[in-house]
């Protein structure tokens, strides 16, 4: 017989050959794992008959490949027949091999857990006659202590980190525990709002440290977690958008047969919401790498019309001769401006090939940036100029300081973006410098919760 | 010779139902079924079976199911389903009625289908 004549070494180059073939098939998007292995008896089919009839076995490969057809022309009619499978589902458990289905489960069931387990951390209170509607000030103090240590847990677990990853995350959450509660504030006392919203931006650096695991210190571990949180931050959005239509259709249904459901939501609301935050986080680790990321896209879409609005601000500002009207919100706008440029800048660093050279968008960003810098500038030219007067109230200081932080990174990405233009500085030490910048937001919010009550007196 | 493209495709179901109305079967069986059938006149590129199959499967006509061949490797197996046979006699009345049309016309002009046969300027 031909197959004993031509021995084992033929008999291997075949396998490779088809295994070859195989991995050809897979790499189409419109062919299944399952349609490869249907095809693929089809082909051992046409090759032993053609060996049976005294081909070698490469030639019997050879033409029974031939028969095949054109790998394009079966993966269009697949294509054709399946066209769903041209749109990329997120499909969480991987359906092709049984091992990572049974740690996908496993997943599921410790993300569930945790989302609980929020939900569960935010009732705990209530044992010890705290109440969310009459102990306001409490919650407001500990809300994102309910969560991003739930969050920080799932990638502890996740990345299997090891102690001397996770001690420092741990620690941070301590600390945060203590300075958020051992202050006594002083009623409706600035100082205390300011620490409830600068608490959240100062864990999420210890968030960062367990979500880039060993790679914190590695410029790409940082960039990651910096794409982490945008994609979180638009999955919640949407979580919650569906979490809107879910309530509000569900109070008026129950409203329809005269049962007012409003209390029991409101009651269970934030539980809800908290455990939004884990189950996002896990939508996005799912997705990664099936899915394109969301952040860039929109920085593409809005990176023009901010820059076109921006331009046409300061045009109208020198053009009116107005100069800008320092009322309380005046640095806040400015601020949250600063905070929208420095996204569009980080998502579009993100999504960037650091080796492209420049193109028309960077020159864009480079007008944004530039545009907002200026804006920011009359901003503080106009508030310096009379801060004396106004005095240094928590809330000022806080604003002022955020500007600068904020100031600082635009300023020097400014610089190193007309540089990258100019072809003197390589794109990667914009991505460095952004890197490097994280822990600086960290710092000063801890800053502010630290150090804020005890300059200001608890105020 | 060879045979239209858009009459091979619209001959490939009423093809694919008949060969598995004759009993269950999988891909490269069926191929060399049709194969057999035409005498090696109707050519299919092996790899467009399936997505046939997989349309018929879709719609009801017939149904997979995975098994091991002779050697011991996955094999899909398709059966008619209730709705295939119903199908197919359908197709089968159509293609009859098609059939006996170009039966008539043949009979009437039957000198240049015979002529068809030496190399003439093609016009097609």
């Amino acid at each position: 017989m031909p197959e004993r004549v031509t021995g084992t070494g033929s008999s291997d180059s075949l396998e490779g050959q088809i295994e070859q073939w195989r991995s050809y098939l897979r790499r189409r998007q419109a062919i299944r794992s399952a349609d490869v292995e249907e095809l693929e008896d089809h082909l051992r089919g046409e090759v032993a008959a053609l060996r049976g009839a005294g081909l070698s076995g490469d030639e019997a490969f050879l033409v029974a490949v031939k028969r095949m057809g054109a790998l394009d022309a079966i993966s269009n009619e697949f294509a054709r027949e399946h066209s769903e499978r041209l749109w990329k589902q997120m499909v969480i458990a991987s359906p092709d091999t049984e091992q990572p289905r049974r740690e996908t489960r496993i997943e599921m069931i410790v993300v569930f857990a945790l989302a609980v387990a929020t939900g569960v951390a935010f009732k705990v209170p209530e044992l010890f006659g705290l109440e969310p509607g009459v102990d306001e000030r409490f919650y407001m103090r500990n809300f994102s202590l309910f969560v991003l240590p739930f969050l920080t847990v799932y990638f502890v677990w996740k990345r299997r980190l090891s102690e001397r990853t996770w001690v420092w995350p741990a620690l941070a959450f301590a600390a945060a525990v203590v300075f958020a509660n051992v202050y006594p504030f002083e009623t409706g006392s600035d100082t205390e709002a300011l620490s409830a919203l600068h608490l959240p931006i100062a864990l999420w650096l210890p968030v960062g440290i367990a979500y880039a695991g060993g790679r914190w210190g590695q410029n790409a571990g940082r960039m990651d977690f910096v794409r982490f949180s945008g994609e979180l931050l638009i999955y919640f959005a949407l979580i919650a958008l569906g979490g809107g239509v879910l309530t509000g259709l569900t109070a008026g249904i129950f409203g329809a047969i005269g049962i007012d459901v409003e209390p029991v939501l409101e009651d269970w609301m934030p539980c809800l919401v908290l455990g939004a935050v884990i189950v996002a986080a896990w939508l996005v680790e799912a997705k990664q790498s099936v899915i394109e990321n969301m952040a860039p896209v929109l920085t593409r879409l809005f990176t023009p019309m901010f820059a076109f609005a921006l331009v046409v601000f300061l045009g109208t500002m020198v053009f009116t001769g107005r100069g800008i009207d320092v009322e309380r919100e005046a640095l806040i706008i400015f601020d949250l401006l600063l905070v929208l440029v420095l996204g569009l800048l980080l998502y579009s660093i993100s999504a960037r090939d650091a080796e492209a050279p420049p193109e028309a968008f960077d020159v864009l960003l480079v007008v944004l940036l530039v545009s907002a810098l200026v804006a920011d500038a009359f901003a503080l030219a106009a508030i310096g100029a009379r801060i004396s007067e106004f005095g240094f109230t928590p809330n000022r200081v806080a604003a002022l300081g955020e500007n600068v932080v904020l100031l600082g990174n635009l300023g020097w990405s400014t610089v190193l973006y007309i540089g990258f233009l100019r072809g003197r500085t390589p794109f990667a030490s914009l991505e460095r410098w952004q890197t490097a910048y994280l822990p600086v937001y960290s710092v000063w919010a801890a800053i502010v919760v630290v150090g804020f009550p005890l300059a200001f007196g608890f105020r | 010779m060879d045979i239209n493209k858009d009459l091979v495709a619209a001959s490939a179901t009423p093809l694919v139902l008949a060969i598995l109305a004759e009993g269950d079967s999988y891909g490269y069986a069926i191929l060399k079924r049709v194969s057999e059938l035409s005498g090696g006149e109707l050519q299919w590129t092996d790899g467009m079976l399936y997505p046939v199959l997989h349309r018929l499967e879709r719609q009801g006509h017939i149904k997979g199911k995975w098994g091991t061949s002779e050697t011991g490797r996955k094999r899909k197996y398709y059966h008619v389903t209730a709705r295939g046979q119903t199908q197919l006699t359908e197709h089968r009345e159509q293609w009859q009625a098609v059939d006996a049309t170009l039966r008539n016309i043949w009979l009437a002009v039957s000198l240049p289908a015979r002529l068809a046969l030496w190399p003439l300027p093609s016009h097609a």
